[in-house]
């Protein structure tokens, strides 16, 4: 074992973080329990709310059509609370294929979906997904047919994107909570496809 | 509130003003990606009146607010050497004056 810890000096980024915080905290502007709350509250949101509402759609035509007139309102209708979130919601049908990014920054439906994957917020992918999504898609494993359409959102000022999937086959009759366990992260952001009933049986 | 110049459907351009390089020229926060700048596409959808993200930056109000859109370009204009389906498209928001007509 080498005779060293994994001590690394703090980031430019973790420093200024840091800083500001420390500041916010001793001028009266919020305290340490907000500011904990407020990681906590962020930590807790996770992929299984957006999973809610694209199950929700899979099983109510009427819920999907409200979806995707007004995707804040719909999120509002099933509890969610999404303060400042102005959703758009994008579906996926046999001749389109939608996928979100953020080329400027890392902008993320992060009331929906959490904290966003790393590779998200990477240069490789942000400038990537727009020149060239199709190849992109392959390295995510997702060969989509010339014959289908890609539709790339960048997601570059006020709204925030969610892909509605395509419901898999052999979910007929499913409920909406099962229905939900299929539905993975990854599809919502359009570089995967909800898994295959078979997985979860 | 500005009012929207600019309908579903419409033919727009968008403005070349801030050309990479001009690092001091004001705005300093845009967010019109470079990429798109010159490019011209349709509008998809107004997506409301938002702060100008530009002011907002300089800790100004951003007000009156902006009417917002979501541009559709097509891929292979966008990129000549565009590798996929020629139907391919790609949706960007972009804001009122950053717009004009082609």
């Amino acid at each position: 074992m080498k005779d060293q810890g994994n001590y690394r000096p703090l980031s430019y980024f973790q420093l200024m973080e840091i800083s500001l915080r420390e500041l916010l905290v001793e001028k009266g502007i919020v305290t340490d329990a907000q500011v904990d709350a407020e990681v906590e509250d962020m930590r807790r949101r996770g992929p299984e709310r957006g999973a809610r509402v694209v199950a929700k759609a899979w099983t109510d035509p009427d819920y999907k059509k409200r979806l995707l007139s007004n995707g804040t309102v719909a999120c509002e209708e099933l509890g969610l609370d999404i303060p400042a979130l102005k959703l758009v919601v994008v579906e996926n049908t046999p001749e389109v294929h939608n996928a979100i990014v953020c080329t400027l920054c890392s902008c993320y439906p992060r009331m929906l979906l959490g904290i966003p994957p790393d590779w998200y917020k990477s240069r490789n992918y942000r400038s990537r997904m727009v020149r060239e999504p199709r190849a992109v898609l392959a390295e995510f494993g997702l060969v989509i047919g010339k014959e289908i359409q890609v539709r790339v959102h960048d997601s570059t000022a006020d709204m925030r994107y969610l892909v509605l999937p395509m419901r898999p086959r052999g979910t007929e009759g499913w409920s909406e909570d099962r229905l939900a366990g299929l539905v993975t992260r990854d599809s919502m952001i359009g570089v995967a496809l909800p898994d295959s009933p078979g997985k979860t049986a | 509130m500005i009012p929207a110049k600019f309908k579903t459907g419409d033919r727009v351009k968008v403005s070349k003003a801030y050309p990479v390089g001009h690092v001091r020229t004001p705005p300093e926060h845009v967010r019109t990606p470079y990429y798109i700048r010159g490019q011209v596409g349709e509008v998809e959808r107004l997506c409301g009146n938002f702060p100008n993200p530009e002011k907002l930056a300089e800790m100004l109000s951003g007000l009156p607010a902006l009417p917002l859109y979501r541009v559709r370009f097509r891929q292979n204009e966008v990129w000549p050497d565009y590798r996929g389906s020629d139907s391919d498209l790609l949706e960007v928001e972009i804001f009122q004056h950053w717009l004009e007509k082609p």
